[in-house]
């Protein structure tokens, strides 16, 4: 992302808030580290747990969460003022499930090896509480381009974790990243491959890890 | 106005054709492809099951090189319409034609062709189909020319555990099944059986046997109950093969000469 975008001046009769001011950016950095919906609100571990075998589909599946959060948080936000209060759950959840299903389809038609691992998990996007949370907190109060950017942020906090998992599960329980045999290639052929990495409980320890390190170095404390 | 019931039935009703609309829309839109998808898949199994498929082989140009495909009813004789309809060996539903009695089932065989000679048959592919633990499983199982020993066998799944049932699909499970016999040693057909337990030596089984799934017995009984079964309903073709291919007693009477 370019930082250089901010500095131009959208000269405006009003204060013309810049594209990427220093607020629009937080938007979508904090949810990077300080307040990332999966290390520190702690949402999204069901699919953080279940994708995360090898980087492939995790990339995917980040790919998928990303769109599905940004579109759903830009919708929302556009019928924000004409959304009835007392349906609005049900609303968002309309929303997001076509969304949903929409990427399903897609991936379906172009990613049909990867649809077939990912299928039950992308149908569960539906009820990844980052996706739901961003509405109601977010975008039901904001405008269009400001829902995006949180969107954008909340979801690219997610993937970077469940690549990171990824990454070292791939790495560690099948020797390989993308399914390319990283220590062959290296010239290590008797890697011994951890099978903790392929089941859930290895990405549960990564993520603990994850956690652990962001928090000391961060210095966040549950209250 | 915005919390009147009224208005909120209105918008509901609106907001549900929008979406109900573009759901349509891209489920029709996407449909050609999809199916390309699946029949291409369906092309990479029956594959599967005689030969190691690399990343980036053109599937659709070996598959119409290598096989020849047709269908057969259960007493073994081809078929080449049903209900007047041609019917086409790669868009036989396994899992419909599940849900019918055997004997109304129709049948598709996929003969994995010789490389050298094109019209001597290195492998029949049969597809088999049943259920799992949770759910249905299916599947190609390949047998040599001879008809009695399995060149190899893909399974799939629908909703076996992670980690336990879901292991059907894997390589080294399936990479147990090539070479074993369909038959005891006294011509009985039998299939090929998972054993309950694993113990990762393939040396201690006969060969009718393979090692087993551990945590996922449940499965594996189901992979039995398939093999044989479908074995069962193709005997009629297959002893009908057996006889034009090789000079022998018939399979089926090997069992009253003992």
């Amino acid at each position: 992302m370019s930082t250089e975008v901010s500095e131009k001046p959208v000269v405006k009769k009003k204060e013309a808030e810049g594209l990427l001011s220093k607020r629009r950016k937080k938007l979508v950095s904090d949810p990077l580290n300080d307040d990332n919906p999966v290390t520190v609100q702690i949402l999204g571990i069901c699919s953080a747990l279940a994708v995360t075998t090898q980087v492939k589909p995790t990339m995917i599946m980040a790919i998928s969460v990303v769109a599905v959060v940004a579109f759903s948080n830009l919708v929302i936000s556009l019928m924000r003022n004409l959304i009835p209060g007392r349906v609005r759950i049900i609303v968002q959840l309309a929303v997001v499930a076509t969304l949903v299903t929409i990427v399903d389809q897609l991936l379906k038609a172009y990613f049909y090896d990867v649809w077939k691992v990912l299928s039950v998990f992308v149908g569960l996007i539906i009820t990844n509480c980052i996706v739901m949370g961003r509405l109601e907190a977010y975008a039901m109060a904001n405008k269009p381009y400001d829902s995006v950017l949180d969107g954008l942020g909340s979801g690219f906090g997610y993937s970077w974790v469940i690549l990171a998992v990824a990454f070292f599960r791939e790495l560690l329980g099948s020797a390989s990243i993308f399914g390319f045999k990283v220590f062959d290639a290296i010239g290590i052929h008797n890697f011994p491959t951890n099978g903790l990495m392929v089941s859930p409980v290895g990405a549960f320890i990564i993520l603990g890890l994850i956690v652990w390190v962001q928090r000391a170095r961060t210095g966040y404390v549950e209250r | 106005m915005r919390q009147s019931n009224t208005y909120i039935i209105g918008f509901s009703a609106i907001l549900t054709m929008l979406l109900g609309g573009l759901l349509s829309l891209t489920a029709i839109g996407l449909k050609p492809i999809q199916e390309e998808q699946i029949a291409l898949d369906t092309q990479k199994k029956i594959l599967g099951a005689v030969m190691k498929l690399q990343e980036g082989d053109d599937v659709p140009a070996i598959y119409s090189q290598r096989i020849k495909s047709l269908v057969v009813n259960s007493k073994g004789d081809e078929i080449k319409e049903v209900d007047g309809a041609p019917v086409i060996a790669e868009s036989v539903s396994i899992g419909n034609q599940f849900k019918l009695p055997p004997d109304k089932r129709i049948y598709p065989v996929f003969e994995y062709m010789s490389k050298d000679k094109p019209d001597q048959v290195e492998a029949y592919i049969l597809p088999v189909f049943g259920n799992g633990l949770w759910d249905k499983i299916w599947g190609y199982i390949a047998l040599k020319g001879d008809l009695e020993t399995v060149q190899g066998a893909v399974f799939d799944h629908a909703g076996e555990t992670p980690g336990l049932g879901a292991r059907i699909t894997s390589l080294d499970v399936q990479e147990r099944f090539a070479n074993k016999k369909i038959y005891d040693n006294v011509g009985a057909l039998v299939g090929v059986k998972m054993m309950k337990g694993e113990t990762g030596d393939p040396s201690i089984y006969g060969d009718n046997e393979v090692d087993g799934l551990s945590g996922a017995t449940m499965t594996a009984k189901g992979v039995n109950k398939m093999i044989y079964n479908y074995l069962t309903y193709y005997q009629p073709y297959l002893k009908k093969v057996t006889g034009k291919n090789v000079k022998k007693p018939e399979l089926g009477t090997k069992n009253t000469d003992v």
